[in-house]
């Protein structure tokens, strides 16, 4: 068991991270800053007997990696903010049906075609919000090239186990970031796999919560267990019930699959923050930024502490609540107009001065912009 | 013949208007499978949105009614995961051939194992009788009040130009040819693309002086000709009119199966 070091593009990690999971599938549309992802897929698929194609457009990649996960695939695409676009409506309906995917988004500065080949941390609330109709979501974002293998590995186990599409929110500094990654052996990752349903597929109802961990079991296509899934509200035995208690159960069960779990999905880093008057909170790229604005800061003696976010959606309340109640000022450092700050908004108590570093011009946020929302930097 | 055991009997009757033609293609493609003798453990039958994507919902195999116009991209993914699967696409001519039209000319380019059968009202019947790429010109629908003026698509023409395996059309009216293009259709490896004329009494019918299903059956035998009489015929004489028969009839290498080749290739260190 030893760990494995090597010179390692972010985007190169998330397909690494993704075949140690048990990825066997990729469906994919060439879009910048993501393409080194299908390009790697396409190599090293085949000769572990997977499958790649390059499907027509975004929201046929999409449909293609839930056919095949539905076929008893692992299966991941990727893309960046347009195709993140396209891929809304078919997220819904993962999340609808309960199929486990994952969707590495390579963020580039938008809206539209914006800047392809720039660095943004703009599609954060589509992740939350992308899809219509209310919906639970799974999302990570990761701010080095280690990080990104460790977090769709994760990605990929979270589908798995909670039955849904999980994002994987990268972003052009990080997918395009060469640097040295130690990982730990393959031995030491720990791989989940959906649940098969313990009874006989004569009995077999594909939304009955077999154990009650609000997780239905999913036979895959072939096996013998013969069910209908349908993206209308529906009842345990799959087809559509349009009554106001099944939608409501239905509803309610997608969401606490996720609240019930929550807090063991919060991954995070954090720096200093028991020493600490002023917090800044980051994620992704940015946080490259603020943990260099954050090493300054101690530097000239300013008692600052460091909130590195990993995961995004759920949102970890908790822990920000936690590191943020006792400080008088919190800088949110994002590559973006604003999006996660309101989050940190609508949970701190009101009394708490909270700043935005933010950035959105295409250019990695700088240090020196993080520490000017600081109090007591000359 | 013993069909009942193909489906889901306590799903029946199902939802479709007193005299759609949508009934009778389901049955023929029943027929179909029963002929191809396929184990429905490992049947899927794949939808998009509309009134024929309804019909999986009453198959007793693998079903999926995903969203407007997508089931042929759900259906490449499964298939291309385990290619042992029959994967069979239910799709409309607003599904198919509108929202959906890029995909079918891509699966069909890949010659993809993926059998579709389009169910072919000339109207979007889910929404109510909007005009859709197939309805006939002139026709009246909700959304042409004044007449239909766009030309409709050929889509035998089409997916036969665009590589695929089988190409046949049927009506609902002629129905053993329709089941014959049906079993033909699984039987192939490759794409297969059956189009099946059906009819709308509710609304296409109605709106366009074909105040009956009767009288939409009747129109349907009335205008059918032979894809080999029509190959004597003057583009004029078929104006309005449906060629029926086999467009396309090949054996080329299905795609999974050139891939599973690759596969071998590579990994016996050939590539």
């Amino acid at each position: 068991m030893s760990e494995r070091v090597s010179l390692m593009q972010g985007n190169e990690a998330s397909v690494e991270g993704a075949l140690d999971a048990g990825v066997r599938f990729y469906a994919g549309y060439p879009i910048t800053p993501s393409s080194e992802v299908a390009e790697d897929f396409a190599a090293k698929l085949p000769p572990l007997g997977g499958k790649f194609i390059q499907m027509e457009d975004e929201i046929a990649s999409m449909a293609a990696i839930v056919g095949a996960s539905l076929a008893g695939k692992k299966a991941v695409t990727a893309t960046s903010g347009p195709g993140f676009s396209l891929k809304q409506e078919i997220i819904g309906f993962a999340n609808m049906i309960e199929a486990p995917c994952v969707v590495i988004n390579v963020q580039r500065a938008g809206p539209s075609t914006g800047l392809p080949t720039s660095p943004a941390q703009g599609d954060m609330m589509q992740a939350r919000w992308g899809t219509h109709g209310d919906h639970p979501a799974l999302a990570v974002a990761p701010s080095s090239v280690a990080d990104t293998y460790l977090l769709t590995f994760q990605a990929v186990n979270w589908a798995e186990r909670f039955r849904m599409p999980v994002m994987v929110m990268l972003d052009e500094t990080i997918g395009h970031l060469r640097e040295k990654v130690i990982l730990p052996s393959r031995e030491e990752m720990i791989i989940v796999n959906r649940k098969h349903p313990q009874g006989s597929p004569q009995s077999f109802q594909p939304y009955d919560i077999e154990d009650e961990d609000l997780i239905p079991p999913l036979p895959p296509y072939g096996s013998g267990y013969r069910f209908h899934t349908t993206g209308l509200y529906h009842d345990e035995t799959g087809f559509p019930a349009n009554r106001p208690e099944i939608t409501k159960r239905l509803l309610d069960r997608l969401h606490d699959k996720i609240d019930r779990y929550k807090e063991t999905l919060y991954l995070y880093d954090s720096f200093g923050l028991r020493q600490a008057n002023q917090l800044i909170i980051s994620y992704g790229g940015a946080a490259r930024s603020a943990k260099a604005a954050w090493r300054i800061a101690r530097e000239k003696g300013l008692l600052v502490g460091l909130l590195i976010l990993k995961t995004i959606w759920p949102f970890p309340e908790e822990i920000v609540a936690q590191a943020g109640h006792d400080k008088n000022n919190i800088v949110v450092a994002e590559m973006n107009r604003g999006q996660l700050i309101g989050e940190v908004e609508r949970i701190m108590d009101k009394r708490i001065p909270i700043r935005g570093a933010q950035r959105a011009d295409g250019v990695l946020i700088t240090p020196e912009q993080i520490l000017a929302q600081l109090e007591g930097v000359n | 013949m013993e069909l009942e055991k193909y489906f889901r009997e306590n799903k029946l009757p199902h939802i479709w208007c007193p005299g759609c033609g949508h009934g009778t293609v389901m049955s023929s493609i029943i027929r179909g499978i029963d002929k191809a003798g396929w184990d429905p453990n490992k049947v899927v039958v794949v939808s998009g949105i509309g009134c024929s994507s309804r019909a999986p919902g009453y198959m007793d195999f693998n079903t999926l009614h995903t969203v407007h116009g997508r089931a042929i991209a759900f259906a490449t993914g499964i298939k291309l995961a385990n290619p042992e699967l029959k994967v069979i696409v239910l799709t409309g001519d607003g599904d198919g051939a509108a929202i959906g039209g890029n995909h079918l000319i891509h699966a069909c380019r890949r010659n993809i194992g993926i059998k579709v059968v389009l169910f072919n009202n000339y109207i979007y019947g889910m929404t109510s009788g909007q005009y859709s790429p197939m309805t006939p010109e002139g026709s009246l629908a909700t959304t042409s009040p004044y007449g239909n003026i766009e030309p409709p698509f050929d889509l035998c023409e089409l997916t036969k130009s665009a590589n695929a395996n089988f190409v046949a059309r049927g009506t609902v009216y002629h129905t053993r040819p329709l089941i014959s293009y049906m079993e033909k259709a699984f039987a192939k490896d490759g794409f297969s693309y059956v189009e099946a004329i059906s009819q709308c009494p509710t609304y296409y019918g109605r709106r366009n002086r074909l105040k009956s299903p009767v009288e939409m059956l009747e129109w349907q035998k009335k205008n059918s000709v032979d894809i080999k009489k029509a190959a004597d015929m003057e583009p004029e004489e078929l104006q309005g009119k449906i060629v029926t028969g086999i467009f396309a009839d090949r054996e080329k290498e299905e795609y999974t199966a050139r891939y599973d080749r690759l596969i071998s290739e590579i990994q016996g260190g050939k590539k």
